[in-house]
């Protein structure tokens, strides 16, 4: 039972690290960005390249695939987003095609068919209540909590953060008592990108380096977000603690097989009873048809 | 403004045969009337001949070809279908991949013969389909393309974790009789969904739909109920895809994960993109482009959804109306440079 407590808050905060990159770019900028994955799979290999092939050590080889994925998001916003900014097709379409493009110039060049691992933060594993639980795993739950505090402290008490919020809130009025919404939206697009490489840095030393990994990773960013509300990071966190539990509880009971399953289910039936999501408030006016 | 720099802009004009063959009196000539009727004939001529061409000719790979030319033609009307009436679907391969195992499993478990799974499979894979995705419908813009990209995915790994309807093998289906029937069943398929679609989107039903992709709060005000005219749209749409899933299940004899696959989803996407949306010509011009890419790019493998993406990219950051409506427009008018005032 402890087990099942605290391996269904780790998959929880799994599932949050990896849907806050996506909802933190949507809530500000109001770009879905698809190519979200894409990154998250780039961040990675960066690492595996500096560490395996440089040779550098993992703090710099982390700190610098954060740093280089942060640029590529905002060139990306620059040069691409940018020039069809509020087009919304268009911008689907351009984050898209660059997110398969990048994933599929990565399978390309053979990284698939090799196990290719990244190591674990801390390797080995502590006993809690009689349960083997890996390292890895409660320092997903550290660099969670860590990076959820740190955003809700950001977005209230600096200045950058403030700005986000009212531009979240109202892009045309933060325009009108001049906040630079490019400029803003540029910094979003490169930390959602960092934030990427964050949870990819945490999640992959539990298993391989896999290219669908990167369509994985968009699946549940999007599931977790319609489930919860997208924009809303109380809404990410719920969303992420109902399906990680749903998920830890159907694994230990039934069989590994059925979380997809019951990932899906959730998602239909959240659709159909609240279609904006369980914490999707501010949409509803707006956006309900 | 600098007096000493010439400026000039460009001016768009006419060509006089347009002008003359607007009307009636077109009828009066022959150049006219060849003016007007090639460029819409040639195409569906050439869709009906080159079958009987190509396999007379002994290339019946080519030949198959134009069996899923019909088939992305077909997916890419069907997205742009849901795209005039304001959907943005990223997961057309959902509609396929479900057509495409309703048809199988009828022919597979059932027996059903060949001509009762085809229609069977597109009316059961839209009903499929809408219901699926009737939730998103009271949602706008991008949400329905996050759920309709999350979709196949996960019915694949569903299908994967259950091992329902044969998991990642597939489900085998009995194949068409002959060429001819598969070579004709998709392309009269294809030409009366484009000329049905063009002329179901100038009717009032259409002139509706296309008003909910512009502003649906506008169609709501005029007390029509926005949420029922969607429905009925994407089931039009979902059933033109899952027709064409039908025919991929017989063609391929077998209906599998494939068929939800990213590809899928993206080709008719990018198909639009590169021909031009608003009027299905475009894309069914984007997407004969795009089946013979990636026909002749067959070695490239994985990379070619690699070079449709980007391909899609630069469509949409540059030449953002699409080849179709760029040509016509040259067929319509000509351009010349004159002194801007």
């Amino acid at each position: 039972m402890a087990g099942l407590l605290i391996f269904g808050l780790a998959k929880s905060m799994e599932l949050a690290l990896v849907a806050i990159g996506f909802s933190f770019v949507f809530s500000i900028s109001g770009i879905a960005n698809f190519a979200y994955g894409a990154f998250y799979l780039l961040g990675a290999f960066l690492t595996y390249i500096f560490l395996n092939w440089l040779g550098l050590p993992y703090w710099i080889s982390a700190i610098g695939s954060i740093l280089i994925l942060f640029v590529i998001g905002a060139l990306m916003y620059r040069f691409a987003v940018q020039r069809i900014r509020g087009a919304m097709l268009s911008e689907v379409i351009v984050t898209m095609g660059l997110g398969i493009f990048i994933t599929e110039m990565l399978r390309a060049t053979g990284f698939i068919g090799h196990n290719r691992y990244l190591p674990a933060f801390i390797p080995g594993y502590v006993e809690i209540a009689g349960i083997g639980i890996e390292n890895q795993r409660l320092m997903i739950i550290l660099i969670g909590m860590l990076l959820f505090l740190s955003l809700w402290a950001v977005t209230r008490y600096t200045r950058i953060g403030l700005a986000f919020r009212a531009m979240s809130q109202d892009e045309l009025t933060a325009l009108s008592i001049g906040l630079n919404n490019n400029y803003l939206a540029l910094i979003s697009m490169g930390i959602g990108a960092a934030l990427a490489v964050i949870a990819a840095l945490c999640i992959i030393p539990q298993g391989f380096l896999t290219v669908d990994g990167a369509y994985d990773v968009l699946i549940y960013a999007l599931a977790v977000g319609v489930l919860g509300g997208l924009g809303s990071t109380t809404g990410i966190i719920i969303g992420a603690f109902i399906i990680g539990y749903a998920q830890t509880i159907t694994a230990t009971l039934f069989s590994s097989q059925w979380v997809m399953v019951v990932t899906f289910l959730a998602v239909v039936l959240v659709l159909f009873i609240k279609p904006s999501g369980i914490f999707g408030k501010q949409k509803e006016l707006e956006e309900k048809v | 403004m600098d007096k000493n720099i010439k400026q000039t802009r460009k001016e768009r004009i006419d060509r006089g045969i347009f002008v003359r063959s607007a009307d009636i009196f077109a009828l009066s000539s022959w150049q006219e009337i060849t003016y007007l009727v090639l460029p819409r004939v040639i195409p569906f001529a050439l869709l009906l001949v080159l079958p009987l061409v190509l396999e007379f000719s002994g290339n019946s790979y080519w030949a198959k070809v134009m069996v899923v030319l019909s088939i992305l033609g077909m997916m890419a009307m069907s997205w742009d279908l849901l795209r005039m009436a304001g959907m943005f679907s990223l997961g057309q391969a959902l509609f396929l991949g479900l057509g495409s195992y309703v048809a199988a499993a009828l022919n597979h478990y059932f027996h059903w013969p060949i001509y009762l799974t085809i229609p069977a499979g597109a009316i059961g894979g839209a009903l499929l389909g809408t219901t699926f995705l009737m939730g998103t419908l009271k949602l706008r813009g991008i949400y329905f393309a996050m759920v309709t990209l999350a979709f196949p995915m996960l019915v694949i790994r569903v299908i994967q974790a259950t091992n329902f309807l044969g998991g990642t093998e597939g489900v085998s289906a009995a194949a068409f009789p002959n060429y001819w029937v598969a070579a004709y069943v998709s392309i009269a398929g294809l030409i009366i969904c484009f000329f049905g679609l063009r002329r179901m989107m100038n009717s009032d039903w259409g002139l509706v739909a296309r008003a909910i992709g512009q502003d649906d709060i506008a169609v709501m005000a005029s007390g029509i109920n926005v949420f029922w005219r969607k429905v009925q749209v994407l089931f039009i749409a979902s059933g033109v895809a899952a027709f064409a899933g039908t025919l991929m299940t017989h063609l391929l004899m077998y209906a599998g994960l494939s068929s939800f696959s990213l590809e899928y989803s993206i080709l008719p996407v990018a198909s639009v993109v590169i021909g031009g949306s608003g009027n299905f010509a475009g894309a069914l011009l984007g997407s004969t482009l795009l089946t013979f890419a990636t026909e002749a790019l067959r070695d490239l493998g994985p990379l070619r959804i690699a070079l449709y993406s980007v391909l899609m990219v630069v469509f949409a950051l540059t030449i953002r109306e699409g080849i179709f409506p760029y040509i016509e427009r040259r067929y319509r008018q000509f351009e010349r440079k004159v002194d801007a005032i």
